[in-house]
């Protein structure tokens, strides 16, 4: 990877000018794409019910705004949340496997797995042992990923590298590859938990990994950026990096996904401007 | 698969139409020549029109330089020089700067005007002409006061008047590179702007009454290549600066050779661009794409010959191809059109003719899909494989977006067809390894040579050619030697 042209061509694709009917789409699209997140130790059922009814209709007062993908939330929040989102569409992730330091025994990530998904986790957002991959035992990472995958069954699996703290995007790319072939549905680029999380460039490069992956093997991987993506316009930056790199067929949210929290109002408040040709104000969208 | 909940405001993530305002540049029906600090017409009442090559409409009627007219600028320079050239470093200075933030302040309207009477994409005019403009001038007012330290001894004076005769593919920064400094150093300016392209000179020529530039240091003759002959050959003139074909070069060269004019030319080049086996392929593709693709490759040091590693060729030529499909082609003054127009008729014809040679000499002709607009100069974005050195694509300078894709084996292979070529302007290495970049950069005979990356510019680094890409340096303290009597 080469660190100048990377983050030139993120920042290119950035200068793209999305207005009318491209921005209404892309903001829709940024909705649907949503991985509601709240991961506090402070989280109680109650936040959590908050936060499914959010995800099952953002803007009360619009019920054509498309419902977010997911909600994500700690194992133990997991049965609060299906309950909130049940009848809908909206899928329930968990975070497992001692997230977000990942610094426990294999056995005790693996029981964190099979808790949420014995609770109805639909998708399961793991973490990779940094300290392997840091000191170089890949084949650590690898195996853990793949015992992770078996002990999540049906659910979804989506690995997370936290490349703030892998830091190259040399170990980025390694990492995506090591993730893919591990059998991952997603690769996610960090927690929210540290200083640097997703950023144009890192996203750009896994973009382009799934896109060779999928070229190679036929297989084709979602993509989530999450941590640090607070705006409309940031989120539109993103799906042209989508757009322009994997190509069409990750305009969906079965292949894209936002782990965010606050950028849900940002894009709501936008989308009513885009109604009404007026920009409201935070007390018209609700707060949870 | 599909999930039920996907957006639904439109069925694909189609770009809206996203134009660059027009009003913000008001061009008038007619403009005269420059000369001692009025606009006038021709002596012999000539015009010629502008035309915008993206939709062929005509945006100016502009009048014509003649022999006359030529004497007449040379002769206002030559009296404006004595007291511009006697002027402290630091007033002078004070000009180029004032010009400079002129510039910057009027930027997007400036950037709307050569999208328009150039065809090149605003993202192009916006990002890299305007910011380069500006910077060249910033640049060159800060040497004015400090040519003393230049290298040359105390106190070097300069030469005179200044005939430059400058291309039409960056109308505006290629007037920057002359006009900055050519006045920083205390000459003064006869102009002539490529008759495609004469508004941003015109344009500049306001900015030197809004900046108080005294009369006749710089004086604009829009123009045909009479007009440039008439200049380069003029006796007054002593110093000729030209960018442009290496034919109109080398006839340059015979007219000035036997004078005591001082000469510098910046001709054409077919840059190498050297893709190694462990190179960063996406962004090598990237950098292939600025190397050949910026402003359509109307860039006399564009990267028009890929030469890949043979190990790596299938798999960076998918690549490559894959991103090609993805540029988009059209409406220049659109803020997300990635390939605008090419900027004449005549241009157009000649590229259209060398692809033509490239096809009946059996190279292998690959063109992006795109749809190209129905009025305008338009060529897609094209690349030749199964080139080899022997082929006219591979020989001659296209100045279009034509890329030729040629292989070696050993960086040995590499260095030599890199160098095979009657230019020598630029050259790009891309690999991950920078011992190796080092010792190649060393064997190019090329002027520029980038290292993963390409077209990448800066006031203060020197440009010029080997061979028959030209000789002498523009930009940085070289720069400064072609204006000065050393």
């Amino acid at each position: 990877m080469d660190a100048v042209g990377l983050e030139a061509r993120a920042a290119a694709l950035g200068t793209r000018s999305i207005k009318t009917s491209a921005k209404a789409y892309a903001i829709d699209l940024a909705i649907s794409m949503i991985d509601l997140t709240t991961l506090e130790g402070a989280d109680t059922a109650g936040k959590v019910r908050a936060l499914g009814a959010k995800a099952v209709h953002p803007d009360p007062t619009d019920r054509t705004t498309p419902r977010t993908a997911a909600v994500c939330v700690y194992p133990d929040m997991v049965a609060t949340a299906k309950q909130a989102v049940a009848g809908t569409d909206v899928k329930v992730a968990s975070v497992a496997t001692a997230f977000p330091a990942g610094r426990a025994a294999l056995d005790v990530k693996l029981a964190d797995v099979r808790d949420a998904v014995a609770a109805g986790a639909d998708e399961i957002d793991m973490v990779i042992d940094r300290g392997a991959f840091l000191s170089g035992d890949f084949m650590k990472v690898y195996e853990e990923i793949v015992a992770v995958k078996e002990a999540s069954g049906q659910a979804r699996l989506k690995v997370i590298f936290e490349t703030g703290e892998l830091s190259t995007y040399d170990n980025i790319r390694r990492a995506s590859w090591i993730g893919m072939l591990a059998g991952a549905d997603f690769i996610k680029t960090s927690t929210g938990k540290v200083g640097v999380n997703a950023t144009p460039a890192n996203t750009l490069l896994m973009l382009e990994a799934v896109r060779d992956f999928r070229a190679q093997t036929g297989v084709q991987v979602g993509v989530k950026p999450a941590g640090g993506i607070r705006t409309s316009k940031d989120a539109i930056k993103f799906l042209v990096l989508v757009n322009e790199t994997a190509g069409a067929d990750w305009l969906d949210n079965h292949w894209f996904r936002f782990g965010a929290s606050s950028l849900l109002n940002d894009l709501l408040m936008q989308r009513q401007k885009l109604a009404t040709g007026r920009y409201s104000g935070p007390d018209y969208v609700t707060v949870d | 698969m599909k999930s039920e909940n996907s957006a639904n405001a439109a069925s694909a993530f189609e770009y809206a139409p996203a134009p660059e305002s027009r009003s913000v540049v008001d061009i008038a029906p007619s403009y005269g020549l420059f000369i001692d600090g009025e606009f006038t017409e021709a002596a012999d009442g000539k015009v010629f029109k502008s035309v915008s090559p993206s939709t062929e409409e005509v945006l100016s009627e502009v009048a014509q330089a003649g022999d006359a007219d030529v004497d007449r600028a040379v002769k206002a320079a030559r009296k404006a020089f004595e007291k511009w050239s006697a002027l402290p470093g630091a007033e002078r200075a004070k000009y180029l700067f004032r010009i400079a933030r002129i510039i910057q302040e009027r930027s997007r309207e400036l950037a709307v005007l050569e999208t328009l009477d150039n065809g090149k994409p605003i993202k192009e005019t916006r990002d890299a002409d305007l910011p380069l403009v500006a910077a060249h001038f910033f640049y060159y007012a800060g040497w004015a006061d400090k040519l003393d330290h230049a290298g040359y001894g105390a106190n070097p004076r300069p030469l005179g008047v200044a005939g430059q005769v400058i291309p039409w593919n960056f109308p505006l920064l290629m007037l920057a590179w002359k006009i900055a400094p050519a006045l920083a150093t205390g000459n003064t300016v006869v102009l002539k702007p490529a008759e495609t392209t004469p508004l941003s000179a015109l344009f500049f020529a306001d900015i030197c009454r809004q900046a108080g530039l005294p009369k006749g240091v710089v004086n604009i003759l829009p123009g045909y290549g009479d007009a440039g002959a008439a200049l380069t050959a003029h006796p007054d003139v002593n110093k000729v600066a030209f960018t442009g074909s290496t034919a109109v070069g080398k006839q340059i060269a015979r007219t000035v050779a036997g004078t005591d004019k001082k000469l510098t030319l910046e001709l054409g080049g077919k840059g190498a661009n050297i893709v190694f086996d462990d190179a960063p392929i996406d962004q090598a593709v990237e950098g292939i794409i600025t190397g050949i693709f910026f402003n359509q490759g109307q860039v006399c040091c564009a990267g028009s010959r890929l030469l890949v590693q043979e190990s790596i060729q299938d798999e960076l030529l998918d690549s490559l191809k894959r991103r090609l499909s993805t540029l988009r082609l059209g409406d220049p003054l659109d803020k997300n059109t990635d390939i605008g127009a090419i900027n004449s008729a005549e241009q157009l014809a000649r590229i259209t003719a060398l692809a033509e040679t490239g096809e009946a000499e059996g190279a292998e002709r690959w063109s992006a899909p795109c749809e190209l607009p129905t009025s305008g100069y338009w060529f897609a974005p094209t690349l030749f494989t199964n080139v080899t050195q022997a082929h006219t694509v591979a020989r001659d300078e296209i100045f279009g977006p034509v890329l030729s894709v040629l292989s070696f084996r050993t960086p040995e292979e590499a260095v030599a067809k890199a160098n095979n070529t009657q230019y020598g302007l630029s050259a790009g290495i891309w690999t991950e390894k920078g011992s190796r970049i080092l010792a190649v950069a060393n064997r190019l005979r090329a002027g520029v040579v980038w290292a993963n990356t390409f077209n990448k510019f800066d006031p203060t680094s020197p440009f010029g050619g080997y061979k028959e890409s030209g000789f002498g340096r523009e930009g940085g303290r070289h720069g400064l030697e072609a204006y000065l009597d050393v």
